[in-house]
């Protein structure tokens, strides 16, 4: 990955997350009746430089470690922190996306913000500079995680492999008119290939190419075999059934074209759309049929062609 | 906008809660078939529908929906609830009509990807 693809990642990434993912909860506060001489005691003992004052969930002020100096040194009676507190708090909203965030930082120095609540104006949270850095950092760890995973798995499984041509292959057995367990094959198939870590448009196009094929056998045929063969470069999924066969393959690829009983159609199949589907999702797609005989549909996905998995 | 939010404004009842229902919407899209859905159908949009058989799960989780939502306050069967738990789908009933809600999608900003 270069420089510049990292650079834009963060760019899309305080768009992309809000106030309200990386702030701190469960905030300490004090309320606007405390006396300041307690207030000294929670600054003190939990190690803190400042705390929201909180009147019934609702911000009514910041005071920080620098007004209880100021207010040491003038040093009047051990008054509310409400006379001493600053009033009319700069906030960020928790639904405010971080690049706001950062500007209100750069514009008006502070260490750090309270959150609140569009709706009601209770307070949320506390955001700090060092919070967004951090929920940034998780972030790219997590997105650099996916990308790793993915990448590597079944490249690197290929390439560890010493052979002229490697291959996987997974078979599906599939019932014919068994509307129970239709899909099933396909969501088999889709679960695998996830695992296997290939790009997630490519297992889309193989796991909708592969259900409208079973889903073909199902409606139409007395059931029949997928054969999936994974190659580096390519899949190469097989559907073949022993009948009854498409009397007229050409009407059958027409869009809208379709055989299917009413009772079918009522379930929301049998639309005449499925070939079309397959069609659309592969690289290339070959089918015969003899009647009487059975069907053979050969679908082949190309994991290079990135122009067409980019419709599916 | 996320499907919690949906479920609030139009009042919507959930039938299968394994989905992720902060899940933000990318849109809508309104068939009854499912090649259709799978031709057409969007990652992340909302799927509006009378189906109520398991293979409406099987499409939604084939693109990748944010959930789907039933119409004419039809009732998906106990197979699809079932199934749509272990896929991760949400399912969500309406009385509305297809057209009824669809419209209050609409102007709730839920629009066509398309």
């Amino acid at each position: 990955m270069t420089a510049d693809s990292k650079i834009s990642k963060v760019q899309e990434l305080v768009y992309e997350i809000r106030v309200g993912d990386v702030m701190k909860e469960n905030v300490i506060t004090v309320g606007p009746q405390s006396k300041m001489s307690e207030l000294g005691k929670i600054l003190r003992e939990k190690r803190i430089s400042g705390t929201p004052v909180v009147d019934r969930g609702k911000l009514m002020g910041i005071i920080s470690i620098d007004d209880f100096v100021r207010w040491l040194v003038e040093r009047h009676d051990d008054c509310p922190v409400a006379r001493v507190m600053t009033k009319n708090v700069r906030t960020l909203y928790a639904d405010e996306q971080i690049v706001h965030a950062v500007n209100k930082f750069d514009q008006l120095g502070f260490g750090r913000f309270a959150v609140i609540d569009r709706r009601d104006d209770k307070l949320l949270g506390i955001i700090t500079k060092g919070d967004i850095v951090e929920g940034l950092l998780k972030k790219l760890e997590i997105d650099y995680y996916n990308e790793q995973s993915n990448r590597s798995s079944i490249q690197h499984f290929f390439d560890d492999v010493l052979a002229d041509r490697a291959a996987l292959f997974f078979q599906y057995s599939v019932a014919g008119k068994d509307f129970n367990r239709a899909g099933e094959s396909s969501s088999r198939l889709k679960s695998t290939l996830q695992r296997l870590g290939l790009a997630p448009q490519i297992v889309r196009r193989v796991a909708i190419a592969t259900y409208e094929a079973e889903m073909n056998l199902i409606i139409y045929t007395e059931g029949g075999e997928i054969r999936v063969r994974v190659e580096p470069h390519k899949i190469l999924v097989r559907v073949e059934d022993s009948g009854p066969g498409i009397p007229d393959v050409k009407k059958a690829l027409q869009p809208g074209y379709s055989t299917a009983p009413e009772w079918v159609r009522e379930l929301g199949f049998g639309a005449g759309m499925g070939l079309q589907n397959i069609h659309n999702c592969a690289s290339k797609m070959g089918l015969r049929s003899v009647v009487g005989k059975g069907t053979r549909l050969i679908i082949n996905i190309s994991t290079d062609d990135e122009v067409a998995s980019e419709n599916n | 906008m996320k499907i919690t939010e949906l479920v609030q404004q139009l009042n919507l009842s959930v039938r299968s809660t394994a989905g992720d229902l902060d899940r933000e919407v990318t849109g809508g899209y309104a068939s009854d078939l499912l090649s259709d859905v799978l031709a057409n159908g969007e990652p992340g949009n909302l799927w509006v529908t009378l189906q109520i058989h398991q293979n409406i799960v099987a499409v939604a989780s084939m693109k990748d929906l944010a959930g789907i939502i039933l119409v004419n306050g039809r009732e998906p069967e106990q197979d699809t609830i079932e199934k749509a738990e272990a896929e991760n789908i949400a399912i969500m009933v309406t009385e509305l009509s297809t057209f009824e809600l669809v419209g209050r999608l609409y102007g709730l900003g839920i629009t066509g990807t398309k």
